[in-house]
Formats: C-alpha cells, structure tokens, sequence
C-alpha cells in the first residue's frame, strides 16, 4: 500500500523566486542614485575612520589602550596586559589590517547607535510602536548573517559600504533593545516626580530617563560593539578589507598557521573592546550608585 | 482671597473599558467589587467631594487601595480624572492645556513621595534644583534658592552628597527640600514617611509641623497611619474603596465617628493596646556577673553614669540588680557582691502589651527586665520609654 501521501506535505505554491531578485534588482537599478549616494558617504566615513588611525602612531595607541584599561579597572596590571595584547597584534604584522578591521567596526557601530538610540527611546515610550517593531527585531537577530550579505551587496555593490550595512542590521537590535529596557526601568516615583515639577517631555528623557538608564544603555552599547566585531568575517565576504579577510584567505588556501595567527588578531581586538568600554560604564555605574 | 485652595467637585477616576457602565452602576449604589465583577472596571476613585483649607494640613488617611493615592495625584493632575471637576484658586484643573498644566506645576504645587523619587545620578543640590531647572530659572539663581530650601530642612552642609549615601530619613528631606525649593502653594505629600522607621518618622513629622508652620503652607498629606493623620492634620478625611467616607478636625472625627469602620481606625491609634514591650524595650548599657568584684561593678556605674547594674551568669540568664547605694555600703564594710544583690526584681515577657505593663512599670523603683522562658535578660524598658510610647 502507497502511504506516501502522508508523509508529503500535499501543496505546495511555486514560487516564482526569479521575479522577486528580478524585481529587488530592478528596484536597485531604478534608485541606483540614492543607493549611490549612501554608498559613498558610508566609504568616505569608513575611509575618514581608517585615515585617522592609520595616521595615530602605533606607541600612541598602545599608550591609550593602557591609560583606558588603568581607568577603566583602577589596576595597573590590566593596563599592561591590554597593552601587551595590542602590541601582539602589530608583532605579528597585522597592524594596518587591524586598523582596517576597526574602521570597519567603528563605522558600523557608529550608523548603529546613531539609528539604534532614538528607536529604542521611541520604543521605550509608546506601547503601541513596541507591540509592532519586537518581531521586526527578532527576526533581524535570529535570521542567519549571510542572508543580509544578499541585499546588501545588490543595493551597495562589494566593498565596506555594504559591509556596514550589514553590520548595522545585524548589531543595532541589542542597543534599541536595552536602551527601551533601562529606560522603561527607570524607578516609577522618579518619573512621577520629574513629571510633578512641570517638566517637559524632552526635559524628562535628557535629564532624568537617559541619565538613569545609563548604565542599561551602555550595556546596550557593548553589546552592539561585540555583534559588530563577530560580523568581521562574514563581511569579508562581501569584499571588506582587514583580519576577517586575512582568516578568509587562509581558509580557502587551507593555511593553518595564517588562519590561527588572524583569528587571534580579531580574539584580541574584541577582547580588548569589550573590556575598555566595560570598564568604562562599570566605573560610571558605581558613581551613580546602586 | 477665599478660605478654600482646593476643592474637588464629583470626582471619579475608573481604571477599565466599560467606564459609562460601571458609572451607571455606581450611581444605583453597586460597591467596587460588584462593579469590577460585572464590568472589569477598576474603581479607584468615585464621587469624591472635598474642600481643602488654604494654609492647614489636610490629612487623607485611608488603607491601601481605598485611592489615597489616587487622590493626591488628581491634584497635580499626574492622573486625570474620569469626571468631576478639580478647582485650584478657582481655576479648573480639567481644562488646561499642556502648556497651562506645566507652567501650574511649576509654581502652584509640589510633591514628596514614598520612596523619596530622587535622582541618584545627581547630588543633593542638583535634586532640589531640579524643579526650577525646568522652569528655566538660572543657575546661579536656582542653587542659590535650592540652598535656602536644603537649609531649611537642616541639610545644611550636605549640598554635594550623593543621594545613595544618604540614610532614608536624610533622603525625605531632601525630597521635602526639592518641593519647597519651588515655593508652591499646596504641598501634596504621598506617605512621605512610611518608608522610614519610627523614630526618624517622628523627626520628620515634628520637622514638617515646624516648617509647615513657619512658611504657612497648604499641606495635602497622605497617610494610612492613623496615629500620623490626627498628629498632624488640622484636617482628617478617610477613605475606603475608592469613597470619602468622612471629613472633620482629628478631635470631631474622635467624638463623633462617622461609622463602624470609623470608629474603628480610631480604636487603632489608642497605641497602648497594639504596642507590645518588644517595640519600646532597650538594651542596658551594661551588665556585670556575680563574680565580678565590687570594684569592678562600681567602676561600671560610674563609667555610665547610672545607679545600677543587671547582674546575669554566663547564659545571660538573669541573677538580679545591683543598686549603687547598696554597692558603696557594701565596698565600706567588706561584703561580697553576691550578698546585696537585689533578686526581687520586676520582670515582664517581650510579647506583653504596653497596657499590661504600664502599672507595673510605674511602681517599680528600677526600669522593668524583659526576660525569656529561661529568664534570660532580653532588654529593659524603663518608665520613659513606655510614656514616649504613648506620645
């Protein structure tokens, strides 16, 4: 006896795939200006990025990362280690290519709070806004990478334009997440009380809400910082320059040596950003108390 | 000028989709419970009439959920109403625009809360100058009048401190700070001291009376504690579910209680009865054991400044007391510590009310030894501490 009709699903529609990346390529060849446009303000800001740090000498940066790390972790020792993990980077010869990574990472984390902060107050103060941009947010930090890298590159061509952008979808949602989270954990009573005393609805956000979700926000901020590192690699795939490129390379030579040496760079470098910015907003949550 | 600052007229404030039903219903008499049962509106406020005495303290006393604190938060319009109209000056409340609403905010009313609402990413200074921050004054201006309030509620010196270090009661009044630095017209204070214990509760409320006193204020003062209500207010009114249920001075509303329930709250505040010696005991400064030497035991006294001594073994359990007089005698002709100690002592158990003890307390010569099953010394209560308690 035939059973296999119950195990097929019995209808399926066909979808005629070839007209949606018809249509989806159609529209970015009839909007190429705009797209355009973006394209190039996004290079020449990564560029600008890349320019400055390449042109901050290397002692300089390594002085820097120790001065934030002592800061940071009121321990000498830290400092050091952060310093010395730096310099490790540029002892094995990929210093432009960090800074070319970083550059990168900055923009993307740049574009991302720039959007990521005011739609995370918005979220924060209307029910309604919430209910409708959750699942918008689920799905862009659930749906795999790779898939952004599609649009992305139709839209922007291969290059760290696109790369951006991808990194930008991909690690905004944490920062509109814990913004709209602190902001919404701001004490009752004290919003009572800034309200109580006639403030106005910008008044009550910049100097009650954000300052009390500070330590929520910058956790946000982080967070964002560490997705956008780990979209390194997938961007080189998309034609983005630095240590994610370098670890690509390796892998389709099959490199052992090269592969390990750029994927410590990159260990490194998140390593050393999450711990800077960490200690920074620890350091500011302990003076605002709690 | 009119006597009257505030006066509400019909005020109802429902929580839930179907108000005009459960309106309907309120109006034919049905109770909070019928009409959250019927409609699944919540019923926080209805029909509340009330006028508030310019430059007295209004005391709105009710048990959680009768609305107090609903109530309180119509006047600065934190909550709007359902219905009804709020007079302030004879302006109503109902009808102001946003604009309007801040600018009233600013000037004509300020509030103390029950978990204090301060900002802890800002000092005390930038606390009590937030109010005329926001209404634009000058800085130079508004520290300046932040400092008067802060001196006023004897903060003097603690301008830069950080909120979080601060005790609860410290923080309360640089709450109180934060609202007189405005110079309002009405003071809304909701549970302002709850959260505190009850001997800096009772600092504050002698603070409050003192200051409300000097500066004339109008003070709408929330309260479930009874005892609170009539110490402060020139004017009671209780709550239940949502409804006044009576409005008088403290002395009217004892001699002639509205109801049962009433009569009830009332009954409550007569502390005696519901005060037992755990919350007054204190602990003796100091205790010897019966091997000490007399010497020793005077040394003591003397170190303490008082006229006598518990005397308890290594269990803590409790041999007696030592009287001063008797430890001189004692010293002059040779006797042993053991001999003169007085064992015939008052003692009482920690869960006795104040009532019960009050006789015993006034007789004894030495404060009263609270003690266990085991006769273990718990703490003392001496008779100052059982007449404080009934202030």
């Amino acid at each position: 006896m035939n059973v296999d009709w119950l195990f097929d699903f019995p209808y399926r529609i066909k979808l005629n795939t070839d007209a949606i990346d018809k249509a989806v390529r159609g529209f970015a060849a009839a909007y190429s200006a705009f797209f355009d446009g973006i394209k190039m303000t996004l290079t020449s800001f990564v560029g600008a990025i890349n320019w400055v740090l390449s042109h901050v000498p290397w002692f300089i940066l390594v002085a820097l990362v120790f001065f934030l790390g002592y800061k940071g972790h009121k321990k000498v020792r830290s400092g050091i280690l952060y310093s010395i993990l730096l310099c490790i980077i540029g002892i094995f010869g990929l210093w432009s290519l960090m800074n070319l990574t970083l550059s990168i990472v900055l923009a993307g984390v740049i574009v991302a709070l720039l959007f990521g902060l005011p739609i995370g107050v918005l979220l924060s103060n209307s029910e309604h806004a919430n209910r409708l941009i959750r699942p918008l947010l689920d799905m862009m930090q659930t749906m795999p990478v790779f898939v952004y890298l599609i649009p992305a590159v139709i839209f922007f061509g291969m290059g760290s334009a696109s790369a951006v952008i991808a990194t930008v979808i991909y690690a905004m949602v944490p920062v509109i997440r814990l913004t709209s989270l602190g902001i919404r954990q701001v004490n009752t009573e004290v919003v009572e009380a800034a309200r109580s005393f006639g403030s106005t609805k910008l008044q009550l956000l910049f100097k009650v809400q954000v300052p009390q979700a500070l330590p929520t926000i910058m956790a946000g901020v982080n967070q964002t910082l560490m997705m956008a590192m780990s979209m390194v690699v997938t961007c080189s795939m998309i034609g983005a320059r630095g240590l994610g490129n370098e670890v690509l390379i390796a892998v389709n030579r099959i490199e052992i040596s090269r592969g390990f040496i750029a994927g410590s760079a990159v260990v490194i470098l998140a390593i050393l950003l999450d711990r800077l910015t960490q200690g920074w907003f620890s350091e500011k949550k302990k003076e605002g108390g709690e | 000028m009119s006597d009257i600052i505030v006066e509400t007229r019909h005020v109802s404030k429902l929580y839930g989709i179907r108000r005009e039903d459960a309106m309907r219903m309120l109006r034919k008499g049905a109770t909070k419970e019928e009409v959250l049962k019927e409609t699944g509106v919540t019923t926080a406020l209805y029909d509340i009439s009330l006028q508030i005495p310019r430059g007295k303290i209004f005391v709105i006393i009710g048990l959680s959920g009768s609305g107090k604190s609903t109530m309180i938060r119509c006047f600065n319009r934190l909550h709007r109403p359902t219905s009804g109209t709020i007079l302030f000056d004879g302006v109503d409340l109902m009808k102001l625009s946003k604009q309007e609403l801040r600018e009233f905010r600013r000037r004509k009313v300020a509030m103390v809360f029950q978990s204090f609402g301060l900002m802890n990413h800002r000092n005390v200074l930038g606390n009590v100058a937030y109010g005329l921050e926001v209404s634009g004054m000058a800085r130079g201006e508004r520290e300046q009048r932040a400092r008067e309030a802060i001196e006023l509620v004897s903060l003097k010196g603690w301008e830069e401190a950080m909120i979080d270090s601060l005790s609860g009661g410290m923080r309360q009044r640089v709450g109180l700070a934060r609202a007189l630095a405005n110079d309002p017209e009405v003071l809304l204070m909701d549970e302002p001291f709850s959260a505190l214990d009850p001997l800096v509760r009772k600092d504050m409320q002698f603070e409050l009376l003192s200051i409300q006193r000097r500066l004339g204020k109008t003070v709408i003062f929330i309260t479930h504690d009874i005892d609170e209500a009539f110490r402060l207010g020139d004017m009671v009114a209780i709550m239940r579910d949502g409804r006044l249920i009576q409005v008088d001075t403290p002395e009217g509303m004892s001699t002639n209680p509205a109801n049962d329930y009433v009569r009830r709250f009332i009954d409550s505040a007569d502390k005696s009865k519901v005060l037992t010696v755990r919350n007054i005991m204190i602990t003796p400064v100091s205790l010897i054991k019966p091997d000490d030497g007399i010497d020793h035991a005077l040394r003591v006294m003397r170190s303490n400044a008082i006229s006598s001594v518990y005397v308890v073994d290594n269990q803590m359990k409790l041999t007696g007391i030592l009287t001063l007089l008797d430890a001189v005698r004692a010293k002059r002709d040779n006797i042993e510590l053991s001999k003169i100690i007085l064992k015939d002592i008052a003692k009482t158990s920690i869960d006795a009310s104040v009532e019960e003890i009050m006789p015993l307390a006034v007789e004894s010569p030495y404060p009263l030894t609270v003690v266990d099953e085991e006769q273990r010394l718990l703490g003392i209560v001496t008779k100052a501490s059982v007449l404080s308690s009934l202030l």
